[in-house]
């Protein structure tokens, strides 16, 4: 018997891999710092924007994570349902801005905009898992992978063509222009808006999964479904409503997401769906902490990470290559740590 | 009234295999009955059949005159069946109250203060442990609390599913003692046993399983006493 394991060549690849990421890491930051690329304040800026979107992807990736737990699937459709959200409140922030309605009462006008997407979305989400997934619980698993991606086609499609393909400017309201002063540092009011709100939502969440009835029948069910089921649980109802919940979530991040880019469109679910997807993996998928950290860790890697990495050694046009940040945080993620930040190894 | 329990010529598969080839069995108010039977014999299925868990084919499971083989399983805990499964499957991840809470759940509004306090008496150690994460438990600790769970459903009919496995003698002994307590406080009681011998002194009546069928159904007395019994299960020879 050997005791020590041959190198093999995928080990070497795996460290080769890790010794690049930190010398690039390494020399891209000291070149930027060492030529002073940005300001402090221009620092600090994306610092703020990268928690404002972070918590933006934090609330999609609940919904992720959330369906993980009780049915070990993932949700490709979970994007189309936060963009659901976003463009159907679009219609009602839209009738209310024109009619001078929003201006005029802007927290009760918000409200309604924010409940209008949380209950479409909820809707959508629902819908999903009854027609598209609840048929399928039985059948083996890269099945429902597949209908969460033709439901996803369906939905946005579906959007495309009953909404329009036009991108739809949300009325900006007078009240969110301009900056707080906050010990002295100027942040965007929409900025703080955005953060807060997402940082409320999920404390509710927290409380509702891990102090009511119904999370707590939640948790059971992604433990162990048939013992759920011998406590009492109705099995089926609460699955319906972690979708819901997951759906609530991604339309409040709809709203959010139009505060802080100021546009909706069909296609929107795609990419902020992927990274808060990415998001969730980071946190550990399953992990309802985990995705809250993963979404803000993910959102600020994104807003400073291009800067920070490339800018000092030259590259042009550093921000455009946030995606590409994004995606090589979800590899190194699946090659070094595939649990995530607090996922646990043995996580089925 | 008829039966407490009745199986009528119940058939369970799973997938192509036909585990429950016909069960018939009667459970009456206030017994003790237990259903003994090697491995594979289906014991495991039944108990989950009575709780559907898992649907029979064929056949009707009867309690109170009512037909359990089309309900889901979380109207079937709030007729007042609940049950203690095999290889206690307690929530890991919760803590040892949480669980208790669980068991409760088919009576919610309900101030479940004096049961946790009935099942702490009855199990001292779960005290000690109430805000420890289950799964952190010893193996017969959450033996102790998947049938502490299982009583804070208030049953009238508990299905137990070899509770004294993975027990010291001295542990299982108590099981036992506690089983023939929470049925002389008016609990009916379906034990399923590997134990033979300890689930006949406390069982008032048995059934033998054996590939899926009953082969014997008598007293627990004439069952310890039957030569079969006694060789196939006693470990006589
Ligand atoms: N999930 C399953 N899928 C397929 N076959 C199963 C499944 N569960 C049980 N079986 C089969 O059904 C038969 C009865 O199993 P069951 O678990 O009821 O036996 P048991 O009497 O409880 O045995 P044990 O004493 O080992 O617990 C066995 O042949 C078993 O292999
Ligand atoms: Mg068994």
């Amino acid at each position: 018997m050997r005791r020590i394991r041959r190198v093999s060549l995928v080990d070497i690849i795996l460290l080769a891999i890790r010794v690049v990421v930190a010398i690039g890491v390494v020399i891209g930051t000291y070149a930027t710092l060492s030529a002073g690329k940005l300001t402090w304040e221009q620092w600090r800026d994306l610092l703020i924007f990268g928690v404002a979107q972070g918590s933006v992807y934090a609330l999609i990736a609940l919904g992720y994570t959330l369906v993980y737990g009780v049915l070990l699937m993932i949700n490709f459709a979970h994007g189309d349902v936060f963009m659901f959200g976003g463009m159907t409140a679009f219609f009602v922030a839209d009738a209310l801005g024109s009619s001078g309605f929003l201006d005029a009462n802007p927290i009760v006008g918000m409200a309604i905009v924010l409940v209008v997407a949380m209950v479409s979305s909820a809707a959508v989400a629902i819908l999903l898992e009854r027609i598209a997934y609840r048929p399928l619980r039985r059948a083996p698993r890269l099945v429902p992978l597949i209908t969460a991606i033709g439901a996803s086609l369906f939905i946005s499609n579906s959007v495309r063509g009953l909404y329009g393909e036009q991108v739809k400017a949300y009325p900006q309201l007078k009240i969110l222009v301009g900056k707080f002063e906050i010990f002295g540092v100027g942040i965007l009011k929409t900025h703080v808006v955005v953060i807060v709100s997402a940082l409320v939502i999920m404390a509710a969440l927290y409380w509702f999964v891990e102090k009511t009835r119904t999370g707590r029948a939640m948790r059971a069910i992604s433990e162990d479904k048939d013992t759920a089921a011998l406590m009492g649980i109705n099995v089926d109802r609460t699955i319906s409503i972690t979708f819901a919940v997951g759906g609530m979530l991604a339309g409040a991040a709809g709203v959010l997401y139009a505060i802080v880019f100021n546009q909706v469109h069909w296609f929107m679910g795609f990419l902020p769906g992927i990274k808060a997807f990415t998001a969730a993996v980071l946190g550990g998928i399953g992990n309802i902490i985990g995705a809250m950290l993963g979404g803000l860790t993910l959102g600020v890697l994104e807003s400073i990470g291009p800067n920070l990495l490339l800018s000092g050694l030259g590259v042009p046009s550093p921000n455009q290559l946030r995606d590409v940040v994004a995606f090589s945080v979800l590899v190194l993620v699946l090659i070094f740590r595939p649990y995530g930040i607090l996922g646990r190894p043995e996580n089925r | 009234m008829a039966h407490m329990l009745q199986l009528d010529d119940v058939h369970t598969y799973y997938g192509n295999i036909h585990a429950l080839k016909g069960v018939s069995l009667e459970v009456e108010r206030g017994e003790i009955v237990t259903l003994i039977g090697s491995n594979g014999a289906g014991k495991s299925t039944t108990l989950r059949t009575i709780s559907a868990i898992q649907r029979p084919r064929e056949g009707r499971v009867l309690f109170e005159d009512r037909e359990l083989q089309q309900m889901p399983p979380h109207d079937v805990v709030k007729l007042g069946i609940a049950q203690a499964p095999e290889g206690r499957h307690v929530f890991a991840r919760m803590s040892v109250y949480e669980n208790l809470q669980m068991g409760a759940f088919s009576r919610p509004g309900v101030s479940i203060t004096a049961d946790v306090a009935r099942v702490y008496d009855l199990f001292p150690r779960l005290k000690e442990r109430r805000t420890q994460k289950a799964g952190t438990l010893s193996g017969g600790e959450q033996q102790m609390l998947a049938i502490a769970r299982a009583l804070m459903a208030h049953p009238v009919l508990l299905l137990l599913d070899e509770p004294s496995m993975g027990l010291s003698p001295i542990l299982t002994e108590q099981i036992f003692a506690i089983i023939a307590d929470i049925n002389a406080q008016g609990t009916t009681v379906l034990l399923v046993e590997q134990n033979a011998q300890m689930a006949l002194n406390v069982a008032h009546r048995g059934y033998v399983l054996q590939t899926g069928r009953i082969i014997l159904s008598d007293t627990a007395a004439n069952l310890a006493a039957n030569q079969q019994v006694r060789q196939a299960y006693l470990g006589e020879i």
